[in-house]
């Protein structure tokens, strides 16, 4: 392991990024655009050694640990470190930040300097809550994000912005904020010391502490994932934000909130964990269903995807509490697919926008005549997003619906299954009436096709569609250790797990259908 | 001939007083010699004053003296204090110059008035005697009631003043009823007397006289920090005040109340905790809670953060509540970063106020960020950190305070505070809101910078984000200045 910190340069050159934009004059926008650009590109280059460099080991890596805060009883250190569970998260950020900076080069003309110092602050805040390992740092972090995202929203939103950037802002601090108090609890009943995150693991709470715990953490997770019935910020917030905005809240921020269950709710609290997961995955099957019919009714094609979005979130959740290695890593698989498929659909939808400035789909109609390369990318990554086989989306599914099957969520997956085929016709629907018919309409027979910039930034996203669709193992690989340690963990600390009601239980299958089980 | 035995009188613990008087009644004199237009060189006077004074101050860390036969003592918590009182009236001076002379009453006295408030705080801060403690509050009070009166044209000045005066004049009232019970009761006005008293005599704690002696202290005390129910002046006295008296009356007078009221109650009372403890909390819950839900309504954003006020004791009540050394030393912690975070965005406040029409409703500020953005950042800071948002001091003030509350065990308290703290981030976004996300109705081209208020918002800026990032030597110098 290095001793050069790479994590902490990673996290904070948008930070140096922010910095150097103060300096540029207010009217040089090329420049603003062209800093942000290059900066969130360091940072990708920056962030590459951190994946080369992984061992495929259960173990955090690249680990920094410098005291911080030593006040009065606390200890706080800035500690930071990467395992298989958020090293990919991080890939996906770096990676996500510069295609998302591109595809503001023409949307946004106002106030560039200010959206860009916005964006990299977010990268930042989204770069330290996924590699922090002591509690209050990840909460800072965690907290810090909401800042830029508001202003994002806020600013370069839509109509109805403002109240989109309010509620987004106000259901998300109502969260944090009752996570902090069980936070804080947590540190006082683990005896003091720092906030250590790996610590707190082998803190034994009674169950009844546990679980109203873990139900302040689960409320913040829950609202940022966002799980049904706390959805309803993420249509408005969708709908209103900036491309770049929308991009970076579906492919990253809402992974906050799924990481957040898997490196902190489920492990420091595992008998309430267990306690909880009918309810959750009752939670994740509503918003798969509910979610899917929404988005089949959606006028907005902004918002069938920011429904989808909640869908998807769905799936994730699902396996993330069926708690084996099928349904955790493809979890952690749609969490990634999540981030490409409708990071794409995002930037899409922005493509669009961007030319007709409108985005209900009666207004379009036989697009595919006029804008044949559109098209096809479109076609690609819709597939992506319903999980045709071939694509990412099929492996992060399957494995979430294996996974959930064997688990004792088999009835759940049964039903959450129903929401892959409404996922197809909310998608299909929706593109065969933007794209195929009459190009009917005279404003869209002068629509130009994508021009070079825009297939550029989608390419690296096509290209991660398939590769992770036809190849997965690379991704898998380097999770699975840290996913299995997490699994044993919290199963061998589920002490009252045998008091809590079961289930249905899985029935014997046909051994061919289903890899072994695994003993609980 | 005779000469009369003058006892050696110890003039250290009130040193940085007796300082800060000096300079106040030279001004005085001074005062009259100047010009009106040049009352500016009042202000530098004054500044120069209260530097002397803090370097007076600043020697008394870490050696507590104690005076007077016990009735004063400068120890760390009333150094600390010192510091906070000495900082709100520096950076209220910062800003005064440049209101008044806009409004046209540039009257001197307003220098000198600030010093003696200042004075009386200090005297607050290290009063160990009831009757001390009495003296420095009413020193503070009436030059606050004139200070809040002092633009003499304003009708709502005016109003402010006199209101300020008669709800205060009450509460002193309660105040001074309440150490007389007291003292009736325990024989002593001593603080630390008092609770040698009811140790030896554990049955004055049934006695109806010391009950309603410690009450009586406590609903005057709650008056001067502005608890709810005890609240009512503030908003008015706030909006009616001229600018930066609002900021000094909220940032200074607020943090000697408390001083006072933590000294008094944590060394006197000391046996009777778990009393006073509930007494607290039932004031924390409804200060917090009300102040924040009449702020939610507030357009006029000096009555907006009047109440934000109102509810930032409430804050500090649940440190006072938990009354352990995280809680305790969240409040000085958290009244240090509040002066700053108040007083920078009230200096913000008289940038963009005109002569006559201050401005003061929060739809003025639509798109002030498109005209002024870098005084836009500096109020998003403050409002940040009054909203508690990391990475400032609000947020590691208001994480020590609920902390506290946590550790001790009151931990419906804390979640009771950080909801208020959810909704208060409502009403400071709303000015966010206008500032960034509406379109601007006016040019602002009416403002006008001085070096003075610049430097203000600078030291604020400073005062809230490095202690919001670093925030380990200053939380450690509240460590040591704790009474526990």
């Amino acid at each position: 392991m290095s001793q050069f910190p790479l994590i902490s340069v990673m996290t904070f050159l948008p930070l140096l990024g922010v910095v150097l934009l103060f300096f540029v004059p207010k009217q040089s926008h090329s420049v603003h655009r062209m800093l942000a650009m290059l900066v969130t590109l360091a940072t990708f280059a920056v962030s590459l050694p951190l994946l080369t460099g992984f061992q495929s080991n259960a173990e955090f890596q690249f680990v920094e640990k410098v005291p911080w805060i030593a006040a009065g009883p606390f200890q706080m250190n800035y500690q930071v470190g990467i395992d298989g569970i958020s090293i990919w998260l991080v890939m996906l950020t770096t990676f996500i930040m510069p295609i998302a900076i591109l595809s503001t080069w023409t949307a946004v003309e106002e106030k560039v300097k200010e959206y860009m110092i916005c964006l990299l602050l977010l990268e930042v805040g989204m770069l330290g809550a996924f590699v922090s390992l002591d509690l209050f740092l990840f909460y800072i972090f965690w907290e810090v994000m909401l800042i830029p995202m508001y202003f994002i929203i806020g600013i370069w939103g839509g109509k109805n912005k403002i109240y989109a950037a309010v509620k987004f802002f106000i259901y998300t601090m109502v969260g944090s904020l009752l996570m902090l108090v069980a936070l804080v609890t947590l540190y006082f009943k683990a005896g003091g010391g720092d906030f250590n995150l790996l610590r707190f693991y082998e803190v034994g709470l009674d169950p009844a502490t546990q679980t109203w715990m873990f139900l302040a953490f689960a409320l913040a997770f829950a609202i940022k994932v966002p799980m049904f019935p706390l959805h309803t910020w993420l249509p408005d917030a969708h709908t209103e934000a900036p491309t770049a905005g929308s991009v970076i809240l579906a492919a990253v921020l809402l992974k906050m909130g799924t990481y957040g269950f898997v490196r902190f709710a489920m492990p420091l609290f595992p008998d309430a964990t267990a306690k909880f997961t009918p309810l959750f995955a009752v939670l994740s099957v509503i918003g798969i269903i509910y979610a899917a019919l929404v988005a089949m009714v959606q006028e907005d094609v902004k918002k069938l995807v920011a429904y989808s979005s909640v869908a998807h979130l769905g799936y994730v959740m699902l396996g993330v509490f069926a708690l084996n290695q099928q349904g955790l890593s493809g979890g952690m698989l749609q969490m990634l697919n999540h981030g490409v498929s409708t990071g794409a659909l995002f930037l899409i939808v922005g493509f669009i926008y961007e030319r007709r400035h409108t985005r209900l789909i009666t207004d379009f109609g036989g697009l595919a005549k006029q804008m044949p390369v559109f098209a096809t990318i479109f076609m690609i990554v819709t597939l992506s997003s319903i999980g045709l086989p071939g694509t990412n989306g099929f492996v992060g599914e399957f494995l979430v619906l294996l996974g959930s099957f064997e688990s004792e969520l088999r009835w759940y997956a049964i039903i959450g299954t129903s929401g892959v085929i409404l996922a197809a016709v909310y998608m299909l629907w929706m593109f065969q009436r933007v794209m195929f018919g009459e190009l009917s309409n005279p404003k869209n027979q002068t629509l130009p096709d994508l021009n070079a910039r825009e297939v550029a930034l989608m390419l690296p996203l096509l290209v991660l569609i398939f590769y992770m669709g036809v190849y997965p193992t690379p991704f898998i690989d380097k999770m699975s250790p840290s996913l299995e340690k997490l699994i044993v963990h919290v199963k061998s600390r589920q002490t009252a797990r045998a008091q809590i009601p079961q289930m249905p239980a899985p029935q014997a299958l046909p051994a061919a259908m289903m890899p072994p089980v695994e003993s609980k | 001939m005779e000469t009369i035995a003058i006892p050696a009188i110890n003039f250290a613990p009130i040193m940085p007083e007796v300082i800060l008087s000096i300079f106040g009644m030279a001004l005085l004199l001074v005062n009259v010699f100047v010009p009106s237009e040049q009352k500016a060189y009042l202000g530098y006077l004054s500044l120069g004053g209260i530097l002397l004074t803090a370097v007076s101050v600043l020697n008394g860390w870490n050696a507590p003296v104690s005076g007077f036969s016990g009735s004063v003592l400068q120890d760390n918590f009333a150094v600390f204090f010192k510091c906070i009182f000495l900082l709100s009236g520096g950076l209220t001076i910062l800003i005064s110059d440049h209101y008044f002379k806009r409004e046209g009453c540039n009257v001197g006295e307003l220098y000198p008035l600030l010093l003696f408030a200042t004075v009386g705080m200090m005297l607050m801060a290290s009063g160990t005697d009831l009757m001390t403690i009495f003296l420095g509050l009413e020193v503070l009070s009436v030059s606050l009631y004139i200070l809040a009166g002092l633009n003499r044209a304003s009708l709502k000045s005016n109003e402010a003043g006199l209101k300020y005066f008669l709800l205060g004049a009450f509460s002193t009232g309660f105040l001074l009823y309440g150490m007389a019970l007291t003292y009736g009761a325990t024989g002593t006005t001593r603080v630390i007397k008092i609770a040698e008293f009811i140790a030896q005599n554990g049955v004055v704690a049934q006695n109806p006289m010391f009950f309603i002696g410690m009450l009586l202290m406590a609903v005057g005390f709650s008056f001067k920090i502005a608890a709810a129910p005890f609240h009512m002046w503030t908003p008015d006295v706030y909006e009616g005040a001229p600018t930066p008296m609002t900021a000094f009356m909220s940032a200074g007078p607020k943090a000697a109340g408390f001083a006072a009221f933590m000294r008094v109650i944590i060394i006197a009372f000391p046996t009777l905790k778990a009393d006073w403890s509930a007494l607290l909390w039932i004031l924390a819950v409804l200060t917090m809670t009300i102040g924040n839900l009449i702020a939610l309504n507030q357009d006029n954003i000096k009555r907006m953060l009047a109440y934000s006020s109102i509810a930032h004791a409430g804050y500090a009540l649940v440190g006072f509540t938990a009354g352990n050394a995280e809680g305790t030393a969240g409040i000085l912690f958290y009244m240090l970063s509040y002066a700053f975070m108040n007083i920078g965005a009230f200096a913000i406040i008289v940038l963009v106020g005109k002569k006559g029409e201050e401005n003061n409703n929060v739809s003025d500020y639509a798109g002030f960020a498109t005209k002024h953005p870098v005084l836009a950042l500096a109020m998003s800071v403050f409002l940040f950190s009054l909203a508690g948002m990391p990475p400032t001091a609000g947020f590691i003030g208001k994480f020590y305070l609920f902390s506290g509350a946590i550790k001790a065990g009151y931990i419906w308290l804390a979640i009771i505070g950080v909801l208020n703290s959810a909704a208060s981030v409502y009403y400071y976004l709303r000015v966010m809101v206008y500032m960034y996300m509406k379109n601007p109705v006016e040019e602002f081209d009416w403002m006008k910078f001085s070096a003075p208020v610049t430097l203000c918002i600078v030291i604020a800026v400073v005062g809230v984000l490095v202690p919001g990032v670093m925030p380990a030597y200053l939380l450690e110098l509240a460590q040591k200045a704790v009474l526990l």
